[in-house]
């Protein structure tokens, strides 16, 4: 039925404009997103964690390290960190399969304007295919997101870990444990509710920038809604239109608000579980990490 | 070309005065500095004037959302969530599209799709919404003794918000509200990445560090200036707040806003 197009009209025109190609391109791009949050959630909380461990170290060095990536990462704007990750990790994983794979090579890298590195050690090879290109963008991203986030969420854990009572680890340590028992069997399990208020909200900040991807080269959903919104003339398209690009960004926006709101509520659920009959400040600790955010 | 020749040429560029043509080749150190120093103009100036706007509107949608009118207090309830819950940087592609096509019809608010005022309208509205969540739980956090006090003293209606309700507000939400000045200075730098078109090549700071990203192929130069421009600012920021947070507090015994201020800095 949708063959000829000019002959439909009203809701069978839409329902057929709705099922394009490009338009069935456009839903799948929400998977992306999806799976961007899948991959960065898990792999930013472990680098998190990481890094709360290093800042909490007792060996200066390591501590600064740590403290300097949560006050670098939080200072600067993440777009800035954004656009710089996606050509430095290029560049370093270029670098590095240069040296390995044409170690003869004896001129710079960087001539006048331009990086430069022997064809064997491109990233993705030129002659692989489209799909390949669009699969080493999508890793970049979210090796960027994860440095990114892993960032904040060191700072929640840091936070979090400091707010265990003193006494609980002193009374461990008064049993006998180690320092290092003392920190996986009391301090790292008790750790989490103080926690959750911070990563909660950090899982929204997380979700209201995986729109950046679009900046990342990623075609994802900002990327479609520019392309099918944008007007169309009856020589490329025989669903010609106006400019609608108004109406996919406000499609996005409901999206983004129902997702949010969804993620409120079951979160809030989960905290109100996990903190059931347990006296805490929680109240406290939610309000100070709920009110600063982020703008993405 | 020396570097205060460049400096001549470029400090003013992001608002149109100065070379029309920016550096394509043999990009200098210096060109790099001047340049996205210009482009922080504009974040500074997005900044300012959507904080000093959006201040206001969120104190009104604060006590809008305490009002005992169930219909004031829902439209502030909604005003809020879209803004928090959505993403800046949809709300600039909305936004300018929106203007773009009230332009078609109204050939006067045209000026709206310019993004000195149309991307300043949306980060007022965008800090305006999270301020005012800050505030209103600040304002749910005033102490009920304050209160009791202040109607035993005889303070009514304006002259109770003026006096006791609005300075503990602003007391007490000065810390989160801080953030929220740093976030929005690092929000501004999304404008000119979204829909909105940096025209004859005026753009932020961002804009001209990546720029010379593209141009050079080398990243390790424009991004970490950029930092160093931005933790500046957020210094800077932290100064003026901290300054205003002692006047806030100036009546009581310890000095908490300056012991806050350092804790952020470390944040």
């Amino acid at each position: 039925m949708c063959s000829d197009p000019s002959s439909l009209h009203g809701l069978s025109w839409f329902l057929c404009y709705l099922t394009t190609g490009k338009h069935l391109n456009f839903y799948a791009s929400f998977g992306t997103v999806l799976l961007l949050l899948a991959v960065t959630a898990p792999v930013a909380l472990a680098l998190g964690f990481g890094g709360a461990m290093l800042a909490r170290s007792r060996i200066a060095p390591l501590a600064w390290i740590g403290k300097a990536y949560i006050a670098v990462v939080r200072g600067v704007p993440d777009i800035a960190f954004f656009l710089f990750f996606v050509i430095a990790l290029d560049q370093a994983f270029e670098y590095l399969r240069h040296r390995i794979k044409c170690p003869d090579w004896n001129q710079p890298v960087y001539q006048g304007n331009d990086f430069i590195v022997c064809d064997a050690a491109k990233l993705p090879l030129s002659t692989s295919p489209q799909w390949m290109h669009e699969v080493y963008g999508f890793f970049l991203a979210v090796i960027t997101f994860s440095i990114v986030f892993g960032a904040f969420a060191a700072n929640v854990i840091f936070g979090a870990m400091r707010a265990v009572p003193r006494a609980q680890i002193e009374t461990a340590e008064a049993y006998g444990m180690t320092h290092r028992q003392a920190f996986w069997r009391v301090l790292v399990p008790q750790m989490w509710v103080y926690a959750l208020p911070g990563l909660s909200n950090l899982w929204m900040v997380l979700i209201k920038a995986t729109p950046l991807l679009f900046l990342l080269g990623v075609e994802d959903i900002v990327y479609w809604a520019r392309d099918l919104g944008g007007s169309k003339t009856p020589q490329f398209t025989s669903f010609p239109h106006g400019d609608w690009r108004m109406w996919y960004f406000l499609f996005l926006l409901v999206f983004y608000l129902a997702f949010t709101r969804v993620s409120e509520i079951v979160l809030d659920r989960l905290m109100r579980r996990l903190t059931h009959g347990q006296a805490m400040s929680g109240n406290a600790a939610l309000r100070d990490s709920s009110t600063a955010e982020v703008r993405t | 070309m020396s570097c205060w020749d460049t400096v001549q040429a470029y400090a003013l560029r992001s608002l149109g005065i100065g070379e029309k043509l920016l550096p394509t080749a043999d990009i200098t150190l210096c060109q790099q500095v001047t340049l996205i120093g210009s482009g922080l103009i504009w974040n500074i100036y997005f900044g300012i004037l959507a904080l000093a706007a959006g201040f206001f509107l969120a104190t009104g949608v604060a006590l809008a959302r305490t009002s005992r009118n169930p219909l004031i207090r829902k439209l502030a309830d909604w005003f809020v969530f879209v803004f928090r819950g959505s993403p800046l940087f949809i709300q600039f592609f909305f936004g300018y599209f929106l203007f773009l096509s009230l332009k078609g019809q109204f050939p006067t608010l045209g000026i709206l799709t310019n993004a000195w005022l149309g991307a300043l309208v949306v980060l007022f509205l965008n800090t305006a919404a999270y301020s005012a969540e800050i505030f209103y739980g600040a304002l749910r956090a005033i102490p009920r003794g304050d209160l009791e006090a202040a109607d035993a003293y005889g303070f009514t209606g304006f002259s109770k918000f003026r006096r006791i309700t609005w300075p503990t507000m602003l007391r007490l939400a000065w810390p989160a509200y801080t953030n929220e000045a740093l976030f929005l200075f690092q929000a501004t730098t999304l404008v000119f990445f979204s829909a909105f078109p940096a025209l004859q090549q005026k753009g932020d700071a961002l804009y001209y560090a990546n720029y010379f990203a593209d141009k050079t192929f080398n990243p390790f130069v424009p991004y970490p200036i950029l930092a160093g421009y931005y933790i500046g600012l957020t210094l800077v920021v932290i100064g003026l707040f901290s300054l205003a947070s002692r006047r806030l507090n100036r009546h009581l015994p310890s000095v908490p806003g300056r012991r806050k201020a350092k804790f952020q800095l470390v944040r």
